[in-house]
């Protein structure tokens, strides 16, 4: 085991670097230029039960240290996914990938869960329940502490691979969210989603985003992550996965010691898409200046 | 796609707001006509995705607009001074066509791709006619520079301030059998349904990260979804569903 190397949810990672959903394609693409074994894993673009094209353009609207999307979970369809992505993703990528699912109704995401499960790539489910219920009046699954643990429950009932929940932030308890997917018999958290965010055009005095609001992430957000990762891990006992404008090594190991046993990438590898590789590879050198022999050892050692 | 350094060696105006713009280094990515690149600028956080107007050897050529912050920016920049840029993105234009007479149709800054193209396709042999619109005669650029290619060069102005009074879809000759055009969504519509022959169009949408991966600049075509940075910016008429 090298220094760099964590565990989660009982599957070992080489490093704590995971490029987060949404940005990073089914990894294949990345593949183009350079080789993406180098990550701990890495998330795969959110995938639906069925395909969807998502919102209109545009969906991209620039912020101060940061931007908003509202790409609408734009999916090939599960089916697709398994019969298309993966087998190309297996080309150049010899890990377990997680993969990332979205879902509208509960029977949704343990639909798309089921299918997923019997695939030997992935190696975890990463359950986005921050989309909106459709039979819920449209609120999102991820507010509501009740609603959350059914697609856990949902989901566990039909997989035996690792569930981890990715936790929106936009709710006034966050810890209350995380601790109800725990007791629903979650396996890891992943936080956070986006900041529900908008932007509106002086000239035309529009919203810049066709969706109006959209989800706010880069730099600008890692502070709250720090904060909600520091909440959540020191209320549940399943490992989390820490994100949210991480965009370098030093910021792998705050959010290491915030609480996180392993760190998502996102918005840094749609500015720079050497971000991830990056990252890994100015770990050791970040290390020795802070004097950490292994990473495992800095999980929540905030004092 | 390729992540480099480039250092600046001219940048001036063309027009009162359209300035053109000259940096070299490693070009080895880029592989079409059509294709752009995405500037970091400081201080901005996405990328600036402008399109290439020419390649030679090291040196690219650049000529964009001064629309807001980051082209502002551009504006400033000194020769001397280096960007990290993403080059060879897009499809570009696809020059090996069956066509020996062949129309060039670009509106405002969406002249400047058409500039490489020009080249590609008079260094194929073929004839080439461009047709470049403007507003007004002060906004008029390049029209020298494609006459010096070789190409028959129609310029038109909405106001007939210069050349042809109207759009470039006034200017269409008669006989020709193949179309590229690159301009505002309203023209390419105009373009779509004054041409009688196959061709091709470049748009233009708002990016996230220009290179394929996070689907901020999709769109419906008729052979599915397609991502403007990646799959295009180049789209073929046969393939292009319009919005409502």
């Amino acid at each position: 085991m090298g220094r760099l190397s964590v565990n989660l949810c009982g599957v070992g990672l080489d490093n704590p670097v995971i490029p987060a959903s949404g940005t990073f394609g089914y990894g294949y693409e990345f593949a183009e230029y350079y080789d993406i074994n180098c990550l701990g894993t890495f998330s795969f673009k959110g995938t639906t039960l069925h395909p969807r094209f998502g919102n209109p353009t545009p969906r991209i609207a620039e912020c101060t240290a940061g931007m908003i999307n509202a790409v609408g979970l734009q999916n090939p369809g599960v089916d697709k996914v398994i019969a298309e992505e993966l087998p190309k993703l297996a080309q150049c990528f010899h890990k377990p990938v997680m993969a990332n699912v979205s879902g509208f109704s509960v029977e949704e995401y343990a639909e798309t869960c089921a299918k997923l499960d019997k695939e030997p790539q992935v190696g975890w489910l990463e359950v986005n329940v921050s989309c909106p219920n459709v039979h819920g009046g449209g609120m999102s699954f991820g507010v509501d502490p009740d609603a959350a643990a059914s697609v856990v429950r949902a989901v566990k009932a039909v997989t035996t691979k690792p569930v981890i929940v990715k936790l929106s932030p936009n709710v006034t308890d966050i810890v209350s969210i995380a601790k109800a997917c725990e007791a629903a018999g979650a396996d890891g958290l992943s936080l956070i989603n986006t900041l529900l965010g908008m932007r509106i055009d002086l000239k035309t005095r529009r919203p810049v985003i066709a969706n109006t609001m959209g989800g706010f992430s880069g730099p600008a957000v890692f502070p709250v992550a720090v904060r909600m990762v520091y909440q959540v891990a020191h209320a549940v006992r399943i490992p989390v996965v820490g994100m949210g404008g991480v965009s370098t090594a030093e910021d792998v190991l705050e959010l290491m010691l915030a609480g996180a046993a392993a760190v998502e990438v996102g918005t840094a590898n749609l500015i720079d898409p050497f971000a991830s590789k990056n990252i890994v590879d100015a770990l050791p050198a970040v290390m020795d200046r802070y004097g950490i022999e292994r990473l495992s050892d800095i999980i929540k050692g905030v004092k | 796609m390729k992540q480099v350094i480039l250092t600046v060696t001219d940048n001036r105006p063309l027009t009162k707001d359209v300035f053109l713009m000259r940096l070299t280094g490693d070009m080895s990515a880029v592989t079409a006509p059509g294709q752009f690149v995405n500037l970091k600028l400081d201080g901005l956080f996405l990328r600036r995705p402008i399109s290439v107007c020419d390649v030679q050897d090291d040196t690219l050529t650049l000529i964009y607009k001064v629309v807001g912050k980051g082209t502002a920016q551009m504006a400033a920049l000194r020769p001397g001074e280096t960007l990290n840029v993403l080059t060879g993105l897009g499809n570009g234009y696809d020059a090996d066509i069956p066509a020996n007479d062949v129309v060039l149709l670009g509106g405002g800054v969406g002249v400047p791709p058409l500039y490489l193209l020009c080249k590609t396709l008079l260094g194929q042999g073929k004839h080439v006619h461009v047709i470049l619109g403007f507003n007004t005669k002060d906004e008029l650029f390049f029209e020298n520079e494609f006459r010096m290619l070789g190409a028959d060069v129609t310029v038109t102005t909405v106001d007939g301030s210069y050349g042809v009074r109207g759009f470039v879809t006034d200017a269409l000759p008669d006989r020709y059998d193949y179309f590229y055009s690159c301009g505002p969504e309203p023209m390419l519509r105009a373009v779509y349904r004054a041409t009688n022959t196959s061709g091709q169009f470049s748009f233009e949408e708002r990016m996230g990260c220009g290179f394929g991966a996070c689907m901020g600049c999709s769109c419906k075509t008729v052979t599915g979804y397609k991502r403007i940075c990646k799959d295009g910016p180049v789209l073929k008429k046969e393939e292009i569903l319009w919005d409502a």
